[in-house]
């Protein structure tokens, strides 16, 4: 990218600071220049089928339903994308959704009959006893990943298969709202035609964007680090909020207002993203992608992480077993088939790397999201589903391809 | 046509970016000798051997590869193998889980129309397993035959191509010494068929056994080339001073120790190879580090210093390690890395590459790698705080980057190294090991580092350092031990090294005796 030449041109900048290519202001947008071009991608996307669809796919009920169809593959996909940076892969999610949700559903049915909260409780911590069962073969005994998580999705499809029979039908309403259900409108009533209380989360989480990104930028400036320029910056910040504005206002004008997976996927983005990016165990996670040897010598003990990570999907895939037995009104022995792979592409879209130690949680979600818009647009142009799944399968090689060819040439500069 | 000589390389030059491996090297091997080549590690015995063997290919060097008195253009090993010349590298290269046989056709199959012949194949097998001496059945699994074995099995390739200049590197590194003498013996055997051999080997007593000319490479240079049956007898004593004769070349920094307490101590530490298991890598050794000191190991290669290190690193080499530990006086054990770093114990791999750095992660997250409990509260990490540590050890150490958020993967091997020091001087430890830390970075950025030892020295912490230059731990060191096939052969003070005095003690054997 950048060009020597023998000409002497003063310098802009001042002599002992250090000149700084076109590569690395790219490094200095943080290492982020990828997840800009996966969040422009999805930007693309979401225009094109706003076009083929006469404008069908931002109706407010379709937008709230994106969320509510794809929430299952954003829960796993913030699991898979742990898994994946720390160089492993978990095939069995959608065979623990089966399960666990079978579970649940015959906690809160007769005869054991206990209060839908409770079974959830339940649900959620057989998960995490899947997952540390998983991770306990991986990390202290050794055993692939791969070939654990292949048993896995075996061993617990056989269970679910078991516990549910067939179906399980006839869950309380109040547990099949996790996934049908809206904040209550009723709380703060409307603005004109708009949820109020919509409104209100819409714009705190923009508030909070914009500030996390401004203290953000102070604490590169305190050290003298590289900031992208202040146009940019602003550009960037304006982009944010009026994309999440536009969001809120059409949902808003939907027949429920904000959906609860909505919040619940939320949260999980915010308490995952901080885990990730900020906690000594989120590092270790990358440690041990990016090297596995040197974070050994460094004195992180590999075994415990790879440990926690498994107990931590399988929690995750409890979370989305709940979701999408609420979603269904029923425990399905079937249900979750191909959620693995749907998460697992969700990942790679998202910019993480085959070979670990590279990934993000936003950019799962907007693999994930991708994905979803994908499904939904298709559907609306009442596309066949076997083209639907030809075309999905595409977007992710071509996504993958795209992101090793750009590295290639970076590498040769 | 040259009768003499199979084999001349006339001024052989070869440069990688920044370093001159090779400059202007001669070597003339007569047909049917065992010619030995000497050198210290990183004297260009290896990329010599690439040259002539095509690895590097034709113009990827200066100069000319004559053999039979024709110059020779080899643009990859398959056409240096049609000539004859047969490599057989110290890592061997053959495939575990195929039989003898199979690998000894590798890539030269008795096949007809691509159909193996497996009669064949087998029958040829035994007869050049006959050949040197190897009593396996051919379709026995390469990975369940010994080191030794597998030896041989490379020489039965190399002679199933119709071999005619045979290089060995370090053939016997990995082998005891009853391997040792039967691999002697069968390129001994060699030679009465007419075949030459080329051999690299540091363990100048088989050299003085076997060669009948011995050269010597130093710096990328041919010192001297020493006939072994000439009217002078050729001693180990004179290849040494050949080998090391160099004036020290690079300066060092002064150094004037306050040394104190001890803070380490290793006793009768003995530990197993991982996975042949009966084999013992380090054997017996017991050694003392004590505060503002800095004490060197040296050994050739294969002589377990590195073992010995990653073994006392919370044991991250080796199996059946035995032998006591103490810190400050008080025996402890470290198990695990994380307990040896608690006991304030540190080292700094040979290789950061892979074992150092997470090279797709920036150089702020390398440098807190090893600390980052001390940066975080309730687990969340300090992200300002650790900017500032990074940045204060990018200034102290002259970290050459664009930024701490850069990665380390783009910087130079030098500034990598740098990154691996102010990860373990971050750790703050009392001991800290570092192995091979000048290794393939250039001159300035090696007194740069060796500024860095003094001044961890200077703090009152116990240095320990592993190098293969010797100048460098003469250099460097106030005190060094000497390690040879796992045993430490020797200690000396600083004011008593000298390279002579270190190589005898490196090159030892196993007893103990001098020869």
């Amino acid at each position: 990218m950048s060009t020597t030449t023998d000409v002497n041109v003063p310098s802009p900048t001042p002599p002992d600071a250090p000149r700084v290519s076109l590569g690395q202001r790219l490094q200095g947008l943080g290492g982020n220049a990828r997840q800009y071009g996966i969040f422009g991608a999805l930007v693309v996307i979401v225009l094109l089928f706003q076009v083929l669809t006469d404008g069908k796919l931002l109706l407010a009920n379709n937008l709230a339903a994106l969320f509510q169809q794809n929430a299952y593959v954003m829960i796993l996909a913030i699991g898979m994308v742990m898994v994946i940076v720390a160089g492993h892969i978990d095939l069995s999610v959608g065979s623990v959704v089966a399960f666990v949700g079978g579970i649940v559903a015959v906690t809160m049915r007769d005869p054991i009959g206990l209060p839908w909260t409770t079974a959830v409780l339940v649900g959620l911590a057989v998960g995490a006893l899947v997952g540390a069962w998983q991770g306990f073969w991986v990390a202290y005994v050794g055993i692939p990943a791969f070939i654990v998580t292949l048993a896995g999705m075996l061993v617990f499809r056989g269970l679910a298969l078991v516990v549910v029979g067939e179906t399980l039908a006839g869950l309380p309403p109040a547990f099949i709202r996790i996934a049908k259900g809206y904040l209550p409108s009723e709380l703060l009533g409307y603005v004109g035609n708009m949820d109020a209380l919509t409104l209100l989360i819409g714009a705190i989480t923009v508030g909070a964007i914009v500030l996390t990104q401004v203290r953000a930028r102070r604490a590169l400036r305190r050290h003298d680090l590289h900031v992208e320029a202040a146009g940019l910056f602003l550009a960037k910040i304006a982009m944010i909020a009026v994309g999440i504005g536009v969001l809120t206002v059409i949902l808003s004008f939907s027949a429920g207002g904000t959906p609860i997976v909505l919040v619940i996927v939320g949260v999980l983005v915010v308490v995952y993203s901080f885990l990730m990016g900020r906690t000594v165990f989120g590092r270790h996670i990358y440690a041990i992608g990016g090297n596995r040897q040197a974070a050994a010598l460094s004195g992180v003990s590999t075994r415990k992480v790879d440990f926690w990570i498994f107990v931590n999907i399988g929690f995750l895939a409890g979370v989305a077993a709940v979701v999408t037995t609420a979603r269904a009104g029923a425990a399905i022995a079937a249900a979750g088939q191909g959620y693995e792979l749907d998460a697992i592409a969700a990942c790679f879209i998202g910019g993480a790397a085959v070979t670990g130690g590279i990934g993000r949680i936003s950019g799962a979600i907007i693999g994930a999201l991708i994905m979803g818009v994908l499904n939904m647009g298709l559907s609306i142009m009442s596309v066949d589903p076997s083209w639907q799944m030809a075309i999905k399968g595409m977007v992710l090689l071509l996504a993958v391809a795209f992101d090793l060819l750009n590295k290639r040439r970076a590498g040769t500069q | 046509m040259d009768t003499e000589h199979i084999l001349e390389m006339r001024g052989i030059t070869k440069t990688f970016p920044g370093v001159k491996a090779l400059a202007d090297v001669t070597l003339a091997v007569r047909r049917g000798e065992i010619h030995a080549i000497c050198g210290e590690n990183g004297a260009g015995k290896s990329t010599l051997m690439k040259v002539l063997s095509g690895i590097y290919p034709h113009g990827a060097y200066a100069g000319d590869v004559v053999l039979d008195g024709e110059v020779q253009e080899f643009r990859g090993i398959r056409d240096s193998e049609r000539r004859g010349i047969v490599i057989i590298h110290q890592e061997l290269a053959l495939s575990p889980y195929l039989s003898i046989a199979e690998n000894i056709f590798l890539g030269n199959e008795r096949a007809e129309r691509g159909v193996v012949d497996w009669n064949r194949t087998n029958a040829e097998a035994a007869r050049l397993l006959d050949r040197v001496g190897l009593a396996e059945r051919p379709d026995t699994r390469v990975s369940d035959i010994g080191v030794g074995k597998q030896q041989l099995v490379e020489i039965a390739k190399a002679l199933s191509k119709e071999v005619r200049l045979l290089i060995l590197d370090e053939p016997t590194a990995a082998l005891n010494d009853e391997d040792s003498a039967h691999l002697l013996g069968l390129i001994r055997g060699l030679r009465e068929e007419g075949i030459t051999s080329i051999i690299i080997s540091h363990k100048l007593n088989e050299i003085e056994a076997i060669a009948d000319t011995t050269t010597i490479l130093r710096d990328g240079r041919t010192i001297e080339s020493l006939d072994m049956h000439g009217d002078e007898t050729v001693s180990e004593e004179r290849i040494i001073r050949g080998m090391v004769g160099r004036p020290l070349d690079h300066r060092f920094p002064e150094h004037t120790p306050a040394i104190g307490e001890e803070v380490l101590r290793i006793e009768d530490w003995t530990v197993h190879h991982p996975i042949d298991q009966a084999r013992k890598v380090v054997d017996g050794a017991s050694l003392t580090v004590r505060r503002g000191e800095i004490v060197g190991l040296a050994g050739l290669m294969g002589a377990g210093r590195t073992e010995l290190a990653m073994s006392v690193f919370g044991r991250s080499y080796g199996t059946r390690i035995s032998g006591r530990l103490y810190k400050d006086g008080h025996e402890v054990t470290a198990t695990t890395v994380q307990e040896a770093i608690s006991h304030g114990i540190a080292y700094a791999t040979e290789d950061r590459k892979r074992f150092g750095l997470n090279l797709i992660d920036t150089v702020q997250h390398n440098i807190s790698a090893a600390s980052l409990g001390t940066l975080a509260r309730g687990g969340v990490v300090d992200r300002e705080e650790e900017t500032k540590v990074a940045e204060r050890y990018r200034t102290e150490l002259n970290i050459r980057t664009p930024s701490v958020r850069a990665l380390v993967g783009k910087l130079s091997g030098g500034n990598q190294q740098k990154v691996v020091l102010a990860k373990w001087l971050h750790a703050d430890p009392d001991v800290l090991i570092l192995d091979e830390p000048t290794r393939g970075i250039d001159v300035g950025a090696k007194y740069e580092i060796y500024t860095i030892i003094n001044r961890l020295a200077e703090a009152g912490k116990g240095v320990v350092v592993i190098s293969s230059e010797l100048p460098e731990l003469i250099g460097v060191c106030d005190r060094i031990y000497t390690l040879s096939q796992g045993r430490v052969t020797g200690e000396v003070a600083r004011a008593d090294a000298t390279q002579e005095h270190l190589m005898h003690f490196m090159t030892m054997d196993k007893d103990g005796i001098a020869r």
